[in-house]
């Protein structure tokens, strides 16, 4: 699968949620589109024929806010159709805000209070770590939601208990919902804060499908214990307008602004019509 | 006197692991207070200390029974429920996994602990998390029955417990579906749970002598609550008491007075901790000081009768 192509379906797929309905988290939602590329595209072993089957590889977005774009992730990969995507948020939808794992296929975990999904992935991971199965791992976790405590709780105990088969992202997008993260309580650095409690870090560029494919692979490899993947994101990345606006944690768009977006969505057609990705 | 409730827990959960190696226990640290480090020996890497971090244990042990595992999870009940609560709704009862959680030192059990760790809220907190299965027990009968079933139910099971001795009241081989009506009587319906049933059965003998004849009700289901069981008894008294060592609020006497209000209206006089939090002492002295002990059962139950 060409990821870079992918990225582009999930923000395409992505954009049309939000435009559809008219307000959403658009920031959060958008900085992690090329790491479910990456994930979904070509890392996870998953089957949306078979999705609770226990040697599955598993995935659990942490930071639940971001769930249109791991919606629009899963149904590209089939779990469910993709016209299910325009229902986000709507009354009785099996859509919310964040994901739950009891309304929508692939889903596994429920999320959206923030630090729990960490601790659920290190609870998967070491079950299947000292039942000596192959399957992964994968959490990704917000810059900002490493406020909580709960987060550095669980990093003890992933460290202590050497989970070598979880990998765990920091989607570094330097925002939370009320502003920069260095304004409301200093991340400082999060590559040397995760070594220092024992686990592999390193940082990529949260943007470049390629580098986070890299990067997967290398902590694949490292066998010693869980690594941390620090992705140096941008809020609202690859949708130059959503980047531009200071508070888009979540935005409800103006007139002028859903004007736009829709250009935007054109535009994304256009390209992966040309492409030969949508019909 | 009979085996200590932690070492019933420890025993029941061996037993179980015995037959179902996807058995797991987990401690934040207090396994050398409930008698569970020996477990290790035998569980292995199913036994899980993960020192003192009880909210994200509870998250820990939502990823455990995700990936098919069936975790048992103990803390002392303040900490299982009043500091992990958005952890045991979000991570477990709101994402429908199977979970056993154990409150242990439950209320005045606590005794030299004292108010910070004297939990009278933990049933109340509970009573609000959709689908949760709640009990409060009375000794290791009762509690390794529980403990099985709740092993066997999917869902998020909360079991109160004490940690050591109390008096026995059940024969061995009992079984454990609706309330228990333990002593038949027309005057008053007496309902209790936990620490407070021997309390009750005997402050029941002591009023029998005196020609009161109370009926005693064993409530350890909070949720689901046996209300037939309740209302049969009551439809014969049309007086009721609660005994709980445990705020009024929120607990056996909420469940009780709303059952009544809904069902059928009758005299209600509850007993337990009356908006106050806990102290240091001994389980007897702590019982009279919050009027859960026989005298004043027996006091209560003259002045409502008249008598």
């Amino acid at each position: 699968m060409n990821l870079e192509v992918f990225a582009k379906k999930i923000r395409y797929y992505t954009l049309k949620e939000f435009s559809n309905l008219g307000y959403g988290h658009f920031g959060g939602s958008l900085s992690v589109v090329e790491t479910l590329a990456v994930l979904y595209g070509k890392y996870l072993n998953v089957n949306p024929n078979d999705s609770k089957n226990y040697d599955r590889d598993y995935f659990i977005l942490s930071k639940g806010h971001a769930g249109p774009s791991y919606y629009a992730t899963l149904a590209l990969k089939g779990f469910f159709p993709i016209e299910k995507l325009y229902t986000l948020n709507a009354n009785g939808t099996s859509l919310p805000s964040h994901p739950d794992r009891n309304l929508i296929e692939g889903v596994d975990m429920s999320t959206g209070s923030l630090g729990q999904g960490i601790s659920v992935a290190a609870g998967v991971a070491y079950r299947n770590k000292f039942k000596n199965k192959t399957n992964r791992v994968y959490v990704i976790v917000g810059d900002g939601e490493l406020n909580e405590g709960q987060c550095w709780e669980t990093i003890q105990f992933i460290a202590h208990n050497k989970l070598n088969n979880l990998t765990i992202f920091v989607d570094d997008n330097k925002k939370q919902l009320d502003g920069y993260t260095k304004d409301i309580c200093n991340t400082f650095d999060f590559v040397e804060k995760f070594k220092a409690f024992g686990l592999n870090s390193f940082k990529v560029d949260g943007s470049d499908v390629n580098e986070i494919d890299k990067a997967v692979s290398k902590a694949i490899n490292y066998t010693d214990t869980a690594t941390v993947i620090v992705l140096d994101t941008i809020k609202g990345q690859g949708v130059k307008m959503i980047e531009d606006i200071m508070d888009n944690h979540h935005v409800r768009l103006n007139e002028e602004q859903a004007l736009r977006l829709n250009e935007v969505i054109n535009k994304l057609e256009d390209d992966l019509k040309k492409e030969g990705e949508l019909l | 006197m009979t085996i200590e409730m932690r070492k019933q827990y420890a025993n029941t959960i061996l037993e179980l692991f015995a037959k179902d190696d996807n058995v797991y226990a987990l401690e934040a640290d207090l396994s050398g207070a409930m008698a569970t480090s020996g477990l290790k020996d035998v569980l292995k890497s199913n036994y899980i200390n993960c020192g003192i971090m009880e909210a994200s244990m509870v998250s820990i042990a939502a990823g455990i029974n995700l990936a098919g595992g069936i975790p048992f999870v103990h803390s002392f009940g303040q900490f299982i429920t009043r500091r992990a609560f958005d952890q045991v709704f979000v991570s477990l009862a709101y994402a429908k996994l199977h979970c056993i959680l154990i409150g242990s030192d439950a209320g005045i059990t606590a005794e030299h602990n004292g108010g910070t760790h004297m939990t009278f809220e933990d049933t109340g907190l509970m009573r609000t998390v959709p689908d949760a299965y709640i009990y409060d027990v009375c000794d290791p009968v009762q509690l390794k029955y529980i403990l099985e079933k709740a092993y066997k139910t999917k869902g998020v099971h909360y079991i109160r417990t004490a940690r050591k001795s109390f008096p026995k009241v059940y024969e061995e081989n009992e079984t454990f579906e609706k309330a228990k009506v333990l002593k038949t009587g027309n005057d008053i319906t007496i309902c209790a749970n936990g620490i407070c049933v021997s309390t009750v059965l005997n402050a029941a003998k002591q009023l029998e002598k005196e020609g009161i004849n109370a009926e005693v009700i064993d409530m350890f289901a909070l949720q689901p609550f046996d209300k037939e069981t309740l209302l049969n008894s009551v439809k014969k008294t049309n007086l009721v008491m609660s005994v709980e060592n445990h705020n009024i609020n929120n607990a056996l006497g909420s469940a009780i007075a709303e059952t009544l209000c809904e069902n059928y209206p009758a005299k209600l006089i509850r007993l337990g901790i009356k908006n106050r939090f806990g102290q240091v002492g001994v389980v007897n002295y702590l019982a009279k000081d919050y009027g859960i002990d026989e005298e004043s059962i027996i006091k209560e139950v003259k002045k409502a009768l008249n008598k």
